[in-house]
């Protein structure tokens, strides 16, 4: 099934458990950000990536590969607006693409040998699916 | 049996744009007891009423329905038009045809039919209607003010100018507030003390004006026009009326280790202290907490060099009970605290302060004489980082959810006297949005990024990180240039959230004044009637209803000055015919109704009843209807179906539910 913009933005809404409306642009996700100046799109872009649709965007970035989960955004968020976890919930949607519909925690070592899928995505799948 | 006539409005297109008014009024013709209905565009309008009042005398009405907006909008104006036309007010009833219908539904069938059910559940009601009276309760020509700030000050003068007496109960041992803690004030950088002081001493020199201090409000009871309330008046431990206000005890008293809540804990004060040097009144108080003649016995030293003799540590605390008309809540506010913000390190750093400690910095007469220092070692500060909103706008349960208003302005204003004082300190604001509405407040700030060099960044501010050297790293970003900033700093100034102060939980409490789920008092009608409380006679100033600049507290605090000042204008006061009645017939004595009154309307009476030629004593419930507020809770309580509230009795209430279930 091919996915569509408005599709693909819903689904990072969902999969990330986040509200990007709720953003008001304050930038303090970007101010927390330990990689800011290795990522192409910052933080505190995220939010507007999402709402006005641009997903594949983010699923292309250079930040994909660079967010490093550690969730310092999410945590000093003031409005509980969870910018890393978009980002999550944009890898999630690159694995997704590949005809896998979930990811299961046993299946997360034999990915590991894939050299496309992005690094962070492991480190955030071993965060969620730990004991 | 009633004669009804039924009033359908059309509220423009309020209402008829939803409801097929003329369908409503075809089938509510057939109810029982109605004997005439119309429609009408505006009902509420001059020729609206004139409609009902020539209504009333053509088809000799008994009871009146209108079907219109919230009976919230309009109740009185149709129950006076139902006065003038010879009816009693209370055979007036309101269907709420427009916020519970019109205004919610979009399919005309289904409004229509719910228009259509809320009229007759209303014709039902008003079958059984009977002719009510109000009553009259007396005015207690005084007002109390809780509160001692600019907002309580100002409240309390313009009452006491129009010649009504006012007491004003203060928590601390001195009335100022807030105000008397600030430096400078915006947008005209005219010094808070010079313009708070000749009115804290224009009211404790007022006739009319009693001034409480170190006093806090136990108890209130009674209502509008009269209520009764306790005042503990702490024990000061100084005789107020032998001080002299020489000083000699706070300079001698060898406890100094206590921080001083005047200046936010950034210096110490003595055991025995008054607040400031302008303090009103000018008598000290022993903290009992602190003091060593309290703690073990030895000491007493205050009281050996007192020449006055004032010193009198038997002093107990003293319950003062005044009766007053109205009470106004003046509460104030303070700035959260920041113990959950570790991003900012405020608890690692001394040189991460607030604005408010900045204030007391700022002040000639604050812990570092005016001189602008950083905690830790004493030194100027080469670079100054202000941060906006920490933890204000912030939906999280660290914060608050709304703006505190007077950030933007205040922080200009630090920024500005900095840069004055010293132009070789960079100062860098770090800022969401700049707020400024009020009259000269954009171009106050404009002044102080064009005139005086601020460095605005638009960027919040991630972390500060303390260094070995004692400086610190600020990590913020700067969202125009999309670029991430690492900055040194030797001071961080955190504009931290305002939130209503603790104590107007229990207050409003007291006098069940409801509040909002920030804590900040509810006016009984957000535009229209927004310096009063739901609760009659209790009347709002200042921060303590939301948060507000120093002239806006001023004109607010008039206002709710007018409010009290026309009630205390009334002799008399019409009460609310709408309280229970008890049946002393069916009464069983049990007190349940009385256990759950919330107003202390109910007690019991020993009296001889006639039970059907049966005469015997029996303990049944009476109720005082000055005291009753008509909520119905004893109504519900009721075991025996005593207890009935006028106006909504049981079988009106059943009468309405059977109509619509119909």
């Amino acid at each position: 099934m091919k996915m569509t913009d408005e599709y693909k933005k819903e689904k990072v809404i969902e999969i990330s458990g986040s509200a990007p409306s709720k953003c008001m642009k304050c930038g303090k996700c970007s101010a927390s950000c330990p990689n800011f100046d290795n990522m192409d799109i910052k933080p505190h872009q995220f939010v507007s990536y999402v709402l006005d649709g641009r997903v594949d965007e983010l699923m292309e970035s250079v930040t994909l590969f660079k967010c490093l989960s550690c969730m310092a955004c999410v945590e000093r968020c003031p409005r509980n607006v969870k910018p890393g976890k978009l980002i999550d919930a944009a890898r999630q949607l690159l694995i997704r693409q590949k005809d896998k519909n979930y990811l299961l925690a046993d299946s997360v070592p034999e990915m590991c040998k894939d050299e496309d899928v992005p690094q962070q995505l492991l480190v955030s799948a071993f965060r969620r699916y730990k004991r | 049996m009633q004669r009804i006539g039924v009033f359908v409005c059309h509220c423009g297109s309020n209402i008829a744009a939803t409801v097929d008014v003329k369908k409503v009024v075809e089938i509510i013709k057939n109810e029982p007891g109605v004997v005439h209905a119309e429609d009408y565009q505006y009902m509420c309008s001059e020729a609206g009423q004139a409609k009902i009042i020539e209504a009333v005398k053509e088809h000799k009405l008994t009871g009146i329905v209108v079907c219109s907006c919230s009976p919230r909008m309009h109740e009185t104006t149709f129950r006076n038009a139902a006065a003038r036309a010879g009816l009693n007010s209370y055979m007036v009833e309101i269907a709420n045809i427009r916020e519970q219908c019109s205004w919610i539904h979009k399919n005309i069938e289904e409004a229509t039919e719910k228009a259509v059910i809320l009229a007759r559940a209303a014709v039902a009601k008003v079958n059984l209607n009977t002719p009510l009276f109000p009553g009259e309760s007396r005015v207690t020509k005084r007002a109390l003010v809780i509160g001692g700030g600019i907002a309580g000050i100002q409240t309390a003068l313009d009452i006491a100018d129009a010649g009504y007496e006012v007491d004003i109960v203060e928590k601390t041992p001195s009335i100022g507030g807030r105000m008397s803690q600030i430096d400078k004030t915006f947008p005209t950088l005219d010094c808070s003390a010079c313009i708070l002081t000749p009115k804290m001493v224009d009211a404790a020199a007022h006739k009319n004006i009693s001034i409480y201090t170190y006093s806090e409000v136990e108890n209130v009871s009674g209502f509008v026009g009269d209520f009764t309330v306790d005042i503990r008046k702490k024990a000061r431990s100084v005789d107020m009326n032998k001080c002299t206000g020489c000083g000699v005890c706070q300079e001698k008293c060898p406890s100094k280790k206590t921080p001083s809540e005047f200046n936010r804990g950034l210096s110490n004060r003595s055991a025995i202290y008054t607040p400031f040097a302008q303090a009103i009144p000018n008598v000290p108080v022993i903290d009992r907490e602190a003091c060593i003649k309290f703690k073990t016995g030895k000491c007493g030293l205050c009281a050996k060099v007192c020449g006055a003799g004032a010193i009198d540590y038997e002093q107990e605390d003293e319950i003062v009970t005044r009766k007053y008309g109205a009470i106004v809540v003046a509460t104030g506010f303070d700035m959260i605290k920041l113990d959950r913000f570790d991003e900012y390190a405020y608890s690692q750093s001394p040189d991460v302060i607030t604005s408010f400690e900045l204030e007391r910095i700022m002040n000639a007469a604050g812990p570092t004489k005016g001189h602008l220092e950083r905690m830790s070692d004493h030194k100027a500060p080469k670079d100054v980082v202000f941060i906006q909103c920490v933890g204000s706008r912030c939906s999280d349960e660290r914060g608050k959810p709304y703006c505190s208003k007077v950030c933007c302005m205040y922080t200009a204003k630090h920024a500005m006297l900095i840069r004055d004082k010293y132009p070789d300190v960079n100062v860098t604001v770090f800022y969401i949005d700049v707020r400024t509405p009020g009259k000269n407040f954009d171009e106050f700030y404009r002044r102080a990024v064009e005139e005086y060099g601020v460095h605005y960044i638009k960027g919040q501010v991630g972390k500060v990180i303390p260094q070995a050297d004692g400086s610190l790293l600020v990590r913020g970003v700067d969202l125009i240039d999309n670029r991430q900033i690492l900055k040194k700093a030797d001071m961080v100034v955190l504009a931290a959230a305002i939130e209503p102060n603790k104590d107007v939980r229990k207050i409003a409490t007291m006098l069940t004044a409801s509040i909002d789920t920030n804590n900040f008092l509810t006016e009984a009608h957000p535009k229209l009637r927004p310096v009063e409380s739901p609760t009659a006679g209790i009347f709002l100033s200042g921060m303590s209803q939301g948060p507000k600049d120093i002239p806006e507290t001023v004109a607010q605090a008039g206002a709710a000055a007018v409010k009290v000042i026309g009630l205390l204008a009334k002799d008399k006061l019409l009460t609310n015919p709408c309280t229970a009645k008890s049946d002393e017939l069916l009464c069983n004595g049990c007190s349940q109704c009385a256990n759950v009154c919330p107003y202390g309307a109910i007690s019991y009476e020993e009296k001889l009843i006639n039970d059907h030629g049966i005469k015997e004593t029996r303990r049944v419930a009476c109720v005082n209807t000055a005291l009753c507020q008509g909520c119905g809770a004893c109504t519900v309580t009721c075991p025996s179906g005593a207890m009935d509230l006028q106006g909504f009795s049981n079988r009106q209430i059943i009468s309405e539910v059977d109509a619509i279930c119909r």
